[in-house]
């Protein structure tokens, strides 16, 4: 018996998920400023700058992150529990420099800090390169997938009663040795430091400033294409873990994320779409001295990173594959929560757009002036 | 047969409690200080009084400094279900994700959203939506509450779900049971007031100091008023919800209720311990006197647990030989069944949901369906099938009765408390001794060790259970070394000390600027 309406939440829920996870992406240019604070600012006022640009978003993007792994574990647990449980290395890195992060605006210019400005600039450095590189290792093992093992009976083992483990001692430090993995992972760190850039462009008044960014987007725009084409080069050519739809069996079948696109031709035009807006966002800022770029690549990058996630789990997809044995594979159908919970979360989720009303209208009126240094020195609350 | 390894599920529980005590530091400031500020805000807008903003303002810096920390600290325990308690997390997974992912929804996107118009919206939108901004960041601090909470409820007192052995997992079939569980209800009143009770002490303490330095004086006055109103009106319902917390114990969980009472051989019209110290060393089974000293008042702890003096209050003996009555939920008479019982009805539902699932494989229709009732009828001691020995359901009494007896103390000395700052406020026209002043600033530690001991009787209390009855921690368990578990907690120890002392010195410095600059 198919149950169409159990069958359409899966979906709805893998959508709400790879959204969550795209506006990550999008927001993680919080990251890659951190990493630009010393790059771009020459005096202590331009740093100042930069920080509060960047500061005033934080727990934007942090949020978002703790949002993304809440709905995750609501909507598909049995991901949440093997891979977390699992890969328990990579994610409590994850955790550590994020943690970090989170007191340093607001502990960095305080008198009597204890460790001193410079090391909480240093964390803010730490969670740009690590929060980047290891979320983008992360997330492109849903392609590439992973040693672990998922078993049920294991439950009524007494002596071990683990349902999902990891079958290499690694724990999810192996997937940062994989050159694919790592394609994606600096892909999404020199993407961070470029929207970053063409944010600032677009939120900071001051000329120099503006000036050394437009001339960091250059250096970090072509380091970003050759990642990101290698990734994508790289995920089209290869055989992908795809599911028997009539028997649940995983098999690996040539060239499936290719595939994939072009049988979902929305989610194809998606994807061109958001490559040749982060491209145009990018090379107009390049050409000539525009503020707007930050729209185009964002949006651009949105509409991407989405494509890429709907593809790893629509279309009978494993989205987080075993190769310890494919049959262990996560798919949006053996992973997800019960419909009685899917159906009363869809409820909730009708919320968002009117969260993301209050979270635009309420930024809108506090951003009308862009940040310049009279703001600065007449602003109370200052990063 | 592989042996358990114990270690890991100690420094996996070890390293929750770290974590969780650490958020636990600065989530009850949050809660009850954004609240503060938005009475103190709505007095600046009532009155355009500028001195009103001035308080406001600094006593948001301190807000401020403190939700950046707690913050940093919440994320990790998210995670950590995942991380460290994996097969917990499939295994209620359905029911328990669903609090968190709203919190995320609705109360951290509404609480960071506003703290941003609050902090740098003050020269660039109107003052009503300031102050609508203000309100909203306690209004999502308290939700940010409320969720967790219910999750943190629902363990405690699993409703409104069944267990499905296709999936291997419990289901939810009832979310308004979840949401509104007794439970639930009053873990969020007592909680949240508790936050409340603890920023009161903290505004009284500070003001207090000024007070003695003879700085700032205006704003000390009109934060002492401010608070002690409120601090006085949330420790009087503190109490009030904390009696209604131990009624919900002693109904749903009374092994630790006996654990918080010392109660080793039950009692009809059972006494409640005012003061007490337990004999050393004893155990549930031998003949030694339970305390070596005690205080007690007779009948109360079999009214305040069921709500009649002549009530029979089982303790840990009884619990574990059992062969007592009781009422359960749908209020039939019911004879206790022993630890030894529920030991060997877990292993009969574990074993019929092995057999199940094997019955599913080949087919069997006929198995599946005995199967199934078999779980069915047994599911309820579901846990109790994966621990070997009857007192391994025993949690730490000492500890979990000095905390409870310590918490409950302290509640009703910061009453008395606030009543004799509003009286000397009153009366006396603000004349209060240097003494007083001092001992308002030792309330703030006080405060915030009441706390700390509220969650250890309620976790500790708890043990060995993660579900009560249906799932023990060693069941919960990620399949990880115990020595990789160590090296996180050790990092965790040094990382959150770390930024603590960090936090309390640039607390201190920006106690010690006062109002003035405090802004920066
Ligand atoms: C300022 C802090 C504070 C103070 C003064 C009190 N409590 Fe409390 N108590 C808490 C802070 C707290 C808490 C941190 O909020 C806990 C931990 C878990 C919970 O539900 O609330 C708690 C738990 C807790 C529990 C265990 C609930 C459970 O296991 O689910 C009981 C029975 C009480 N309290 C009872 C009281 C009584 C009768 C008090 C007398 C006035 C009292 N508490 C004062
Ligand atoms: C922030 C306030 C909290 C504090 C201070 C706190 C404290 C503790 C402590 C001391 C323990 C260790 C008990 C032991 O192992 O002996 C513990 C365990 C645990 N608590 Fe809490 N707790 C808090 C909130 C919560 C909430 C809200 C939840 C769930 C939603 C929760 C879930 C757990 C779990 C899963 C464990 C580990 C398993 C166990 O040992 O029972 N805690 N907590
Ligand atoms: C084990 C259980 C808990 C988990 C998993 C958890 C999770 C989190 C997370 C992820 C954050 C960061 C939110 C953000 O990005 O803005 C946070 C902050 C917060 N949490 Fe917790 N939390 C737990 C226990 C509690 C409890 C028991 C309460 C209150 C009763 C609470 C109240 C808050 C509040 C008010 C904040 C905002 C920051 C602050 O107040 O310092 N949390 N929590």
């Amino acid at each position: 018996m198919v149950d169409t309406t159990y069958i359409f939440l899966q979906h709805y829920w893998w959508f709400i998920i790879s959204l969550l996870g795209a506006l990550l992406v999008f927001l993680l240019f919080v990251q890659g400023g951190q990493t630009l604070i010393y790059t771009l600012g020459k005096t202590e006022m331009e740093r100042t700058m930069v920080v509060n640009a960047l500061g005033r978003k934080w727990d934007l993007t942090f949020t978002t992150l703790v949002t993304f792994g809440g709905a995750f574990f609501a909507s598909f647990p049995l991901f949440y529990s093997t891979s977390f449980g699992g890969a328990y290395w990579v994610w409590m890195a994850i955790l550590f420099c994020f943690t970090l992060q989170a007191v340093s605006y607001e502990f960095r210019s305080k008198p009597n800090n204890f460790l001193g400005s410079k090391t909480f600039e240093a964390f803010l450095f730490i969670n740009g390169l690590l929060g980047t590189v290891l979320l983008g290792t992360a997330v492109a093992t849903f392609f590439t997938g992973s040693e672990f093992s998922v078993a049920k009976i294991n439950l009524t083992n007494l002596a071990n009663p683990t349902i999902s483990s990891w079958e290499t001692p690694w724990h999810g430090l192996e997937a940062a040795l994989n050159l694919h993995n790592l394609s994606l992972g600096l892909a999404v760190f020199f993407l961070a430091r470029v929207l970053a850039l063409l944010y600032f462009m677009n939120n900071i008044n001051h000329d120099e400033l503006f000036a050394r960014s437009r001339k960091h987007l250059l250096y970090n725009a072509v380091p970003f294409l050759v990642f990101f084409l290698t990734f994508v080069i790289w995920l089209f050519i290869r055989d992908g873990f795809a599911v028997n739809p009539a028997t649940g069996d995983v098999f690996m079948q040539k060239h499936k994320y290719l595939l994939n696109l072009i049988q979902m031709p929305v989610i194809l035009v998606l994807f061109l779409v958001g490559v040749v807006l982060v491209l145009w966002g990018i090379a107009k800022s390049l050409l000539k001295p525009y503020t707007k770029g930050i729209w185009f690549t964002g949006i651009g990058t949105v509409l991407t990173v989405l494509s890429l996630f709907l593809i790893a789990g629509y279309n009978n997809t494993a989205y987080y594959p075993s190769t310890f044995n494919l049959q262990h594979s996560l798919t949006i159908f053996n992973s997800s929560s019960s419909k009685f919970t899917l159906t009363t979360m869809s409820i909730v989720s009708l919320l968002i757009p009117f969260v993301a009303a209050y979270i635009w209208y309420a930024w809108k009126s506090i951003n009308t002036k862009k940040i310049d240094e009279d703001e600065l020195k007449n602003e109370t609350h200052v990063y | 047969m592989e042996h358990f390894d114990l270690s890991l599920v100690n420094w996996s529980r070890a390293q929750f409690a770290l974590t969780a005590m650490y958020h636990w530091v600065f989530v009850p400031l949050t809660l009850g200080l954004s609240l503060i500020i938005a009475f103190m805000e709505t007095l600046y807008y009532k009155t355009g009084d500028q001195e009103w903003k001035r308080i406001t303002k600094f006593w948001m810096t301190l807000f401020g400094i403190n939700f950046a920390i707690g913050v940093a600290t919440g994320i990790i325990l998210e995670f950590e279900f995942g991380t460290n308690w994996s097969n917990y997390s499939w295994f209620v997974g359905d029911i328990f994700g669903a609090p968190l992912a709203i919190e995320g929804i609705m109360a951290f996107f509404m609480e960071s959203t506003f703290i941003a118009v609050m902090f740098f919206g003050w020269n660039k939108v109107s003052k009503k939506f300031h102050l609508i901004s203000t309100w909203l960041v306690a209004l999502g601090a308290n939700l940010s509450a409320l969720w967790i909470l219910v999750a943190n409820a629902w363990m405690q007192y699993p409703a409104g779900m069944n267990f499905n052995p296709d999936t291997a997992r419990n289901e939810m079939n009832n979310f308004w049971e979840v949401l509104l569980s007794p439970v639930a209800v009053n873990k969020f009143l007592h909680t949240t007031s508790s936050g409340y009770v603890l920023a009161g002490l903290f505004v009284v303490g500070i003001s207090a100091w000024y007070l003695l330095k003879g700085r700032h004086i205006l704003l000390a006055k009109r934060s002492i008023i401010i608070a002690s109103v409120f601090g006085l009106i949330s420790s009087i319902y503190l109490a009030f919800t904390g009696d209604g917390s131990a009624y919900q114990v002693a109904q749903k969980q009374p092994m630790k209720l006996a654990a918080m009472e010392g109660l080793y051989k039950g009692k009809e019209g059972a006494p409640l311990i005012v003061i007490g110290v337990l004999t050393p060393g004893k155990e549930y089974n031998d003949d030694k006197e339970p305390y070596v000293f005690r205080i007690q008042i007779p009948k109360l702890l079999s009214f305040l647990g069921y709500r009649s003096g002549n009530a029979f209050v089982p303790g840990i003996k009884d619990i574990i030989d059992g062969n007592y009555t009781y009422t359960d939920q749908d209020g039939k008479q019911k004879v206790a069944l022993s630890a030894e019982q529920k030991i060997e009805r877990g292993r009969i539902a574990i074993q019929a949901l092995a057999d199940y699932r094997n019955a599913k494989e080949n087919n069997d229709s006929l198995g599946m369906a005995y199967n199934r009732r078999l779980l069915d009828e047994n599911f309820e001691y579901f846990g109790y099938g994966y621990l070997n020995d009857p007192k391994s359901i025993i949690p730490n009494v000492p500890l979990t009765f000095y905390s409870f007896h310590i918490m409950v103390g302290l509640g009703f000395l910061f009453i008395a408390f606030f009543i004799l700052m509003l009286c000397l406020i009153y009366f006396n026209g603000f004349k209060i001794s240097r003494w007083l002043l001092r001992l308002s600033i030792l309330m703030i530690p006080l405060g915030y060790l009441a706390g700390q001991l509220g969650w250890i009787v309620a976790e500790v209390g708890r043990q060995p259970w993660t579900i009560q009855d249906i799932l023990p921690t060693v069941a919960a368990v990620s399949r990880i070394d115990s020595s990789a578990v160590q090296i996180t907690f050790f990092l965790f120890f040094i990382i959150f000390t770390s930024l603590l002392i960090a936090e309390l010195r640039i607390m201190f410095t920006q106690i010690k600027k006062g109002p003035n600059d405090g802004g920066k």
